[in-house]
């Protein structure tokens, strides 16, 4: 039995379905990201598990502990909102005072603790300002310290770094995972910024249209999405329509207009319509005469510490991902063949009907 | 060049509050210098006012005599009265109504603010119908055995209408530092463990307090200079000070003590406003 478990969650609106029969295991002291686009479900799945939505059917237990129908003020989770819902007329401390004044702490002890919370987040400073005296990452920092400090069995993440600029945000991703390997809470986070899911997350729950789509450790989501949606929501991806020729038991062959090759798994019969998907950071440019394809320049961008280029090949167009590596880049019109390591290529059904989840998967 | 252009920069913002000023001036200072003139104005009884010559004789007139003070006592405790009622039943009235859902919200809020888009007068004579000996109220009351009881011309019938038209001055003020409230913060109270009795007392209470402290001081205002009520609904006899100025002015013609009352309300209600705000 795991810590944190959704069985089955469902919720409505009316007729409309939000989320749909969700099923999440959370480990304890793991890092759980639901990721999706607006509208997914994430936001409603939090609620659920925070008490602030009912559940329509299906089941949440904390520690084994039941909590489908239990009130938010009784699941004693710490939780920081989009917003940071900070008490505007209390200063820092009392912020994060408050729930362990809730819990009738004694007074003393009740300093030490929050003087201890504002230290892990670095605020000891400013522990007698008021909210609207701080700076959004201070505030971002006031709200993980009071939801902290109650020392909660799950800490509750909704868009946390959203409203933080863009510097300030990749920052506050590392420091929200030190803060959290450090004192080990387990932790569910919404979010709709991919690379902020992969890069603090130790599993993503991809979400589309309220289901979990993939539940997986980052680097398996990002190099084996299960679904067109995510194998272009996670990342980039070049995706090339083509059709299953042969399928062996490990190999299936696949034709891309006049490119035919040969990729790993066997998931798909011969005669279906596949997508050929390859992130565009494993395609090389080599000489016009090597590699797979061959193209033309269309366009390039750079980006600082690579460039991007946009080849017309045979088999379709392509983006691809060069590191800037002191060699003069490539130049608009000129010709250049492409390549790319076998292992590196996805099959993905072309109408994008996800494949049936595995329970095997669902409970890994 | 330059040196022309900044003066007129800096005349932009005068010229364009003139018109608003010059309203102000002509409406409401003018005629207020007018009235303080004429309270210090000599009055004789058969010659009338006395423009050239002064007296402080109004004022001590007022201070003195026991029949003034407990009309502005009456006046003040009735405007408390009504503030305290209107706090306690239209600050929850304001958040019952924001944590409504459309189309709720907006006609019953429509209903709250209806009672503005009828004359003062009009609902004075509605609740003297309704609370008069043979009205809907001694009705109800007759048919549980209760003997008809006196309302109308007391303190009770000023109240109960006072409330009845001062209810939308408090809710608005109060339904507006709600809507200024970010609504994570009562869940935030609620993950921490507080109960939802706590969550309204510790966290929405103190955010929507000025709100409901510029609520009172409209409706103490409002109430303490409050004219056709108290004239329609106290009669003759139970007098509040707008009811004694206007008799001062109209059956004894005697401005110039009207006057002098009229402007220790005015100072009365100033002191009264300013020391609450400072209270608070």
């Amino acid at each position: 039995m795991s810590f944190l478990q959704l069985t089955d969650v469902t919720k409505f609106y009316g007729s409309t379905c939000a989320v749909q029969a969700m099923n999440l295991s959370v480990e304890k002291g793991e890092f759980v990201s639901l990721l999706g686009p607006s509208g997914c479900g994430k936001t409603t799945t939090l609620q659920m598990v925070a008490g602030f939505e009912a559940v329509s059917s299906g089941r949440i237990a904390l520690d084994g502990r039941d909590i489908t129908h239990a009130k938010a003020n009784t699941r004693g989770l710490g939780i920081v909102f989009q917003t940071y819902a900070l008490f505007p007329h209390m200063t820092v401390a009392d912020n994060v005072s408050f729930g362990l004044e809730m819990r009738k702490m004694p007074k003393a002890e009740r300093r030490e603790r929050v003087a201890q919370a504002l230290g892990l987040v670095h605020l000891e400073q400013h522990a007698t300002r008021y909210p609207r005296e701080l700076s959004g990452g201070q505030r971002q920092r006031v709200a993980l310290a009071r939801a902290l400090v109650i020392e909660p069995p799950v800490l509750l993440l909704d868009e946390p770094l959203s409203n933080l600029d863009a510097k300030l945000r990749e920052e506050m991703q590392f420091e929200l995972r030190q803060i959290q390997r450090k004192v080990g809470t387990t932790t569910v986070m919404v979010t709709h910024d991919q690379s902020e899911a992969m890069s603090i997350s130790d599993r993503v729950v991809v979400m589309e249209a309220g289901r979990a789509t993939q539940i997986d450790h980052p680097l398996q989501v990002y190099e084996h999405p299960r679904t067109r949606f995510i194998s272009t929501f996670v990342g980039k991806a070049n995706l090339l329509p083509g059709k299953v020729t042969t399928a062996s038991s490990t190999h299936t062959q696949v034709a891309v207009g006049a490119l035919v090759v040969d990729v790993e798994g066997a998931q798909f019969r011969p005669g279906a319509a596949v997508l050929l998907s390859v992130r565009p950071e494993k395609l090389q440019l080599v000489p016009a005469t090597q590699g797979r394809l061959v193209g033309e320049i269309a366009e390039r961008f750079f980006l600082g510490s690579q460039w991007m280029y946009r080849v017309h090949t045979s088999a379709g167009e392509l983006m691809v991902l060069a590191p800037n590596d002191g060699r003069p880049a490539l130049v608009e019109g000129e010709r250049t063949g492409v390549d790319w390591p076998g292992h590196c290529m996805r099959l993905l059904p072309a109408d994008d009907a996800a494949p049936a989840m595995l329970d095997a998967e669902v409970a890994a | 060049m330059s040196a022309t252009s900044s003066v007129r920069r800096k005349s932009i913002p005068w010229w364009l509050s003139a018109p608003a000023l010059v309203l102000f001036t002509a409406l409401l200072l003018v005629p207020l210098v007018l009235t303080a003139v004429l309270s210090f104005n000599a009055f004789d009884p058969a010659t009338g006012v006395k423009a050239s010559e002064y007296t402080l004789g109004h004022y001590t007139h007022v201070f003195a005599d026991s029949y003034y003070h407990a009309i502005f006592w009456r006046t003040f405790w009735i405007a408390a009265v009504v503030t305290l009622i209107c706090v306690l039943i239209g600050a929850p009235e304001a958040y019952i109504l924001s944590r409504m859902r459309n189309p709720w919200r907006s006609i019953l809020l429509l209903v709250v603010l209806a009672p503005l888009l009828v004359s003062v007068v009009v609902r004075a004579f509605g609740w003297s119908m309704l609370l008069g000996p043979e009205g809907l109220v001694n009705g109800t009351l007759g048919l549980v055995g209760i003997g008809p009881v006196k309302i109308l011309y007391t303190e009770t019938a000023v109240i109960v209408a006072l409330v009845h038209v001062m209810l939308p001055f408090m809710v608005i003020p109060v339904w507006t530092s709600l809507q200024k409230l970010d609504p994570g913060v009562e869940n935030a109270a609620l993950s921490l463990k507080a109960s939802p009795f706590t969550t309204l007392r510790r966290i929405v209470l103190p955010q929507v307090l000025p709100g409901i402290l510029s609520g009172s001081l409209i409706v103490f205002g409002l109430a303490a200079s409050s004219f056709a009520i108290p004239g329609l609904l106290g009669g003759r006899r139970l007098k509040m000070v707008a009811t004694v100025v206007y008799d001062e002015y109209l059956h004894e013609l005697n401005w110039p003590l009207g006057a002098a009352i009229a402007l220790t309300l005015l100072v009365a209600n100033l002191i009264v406003m300013l020391s609450y705000n400072r209270l608070v």
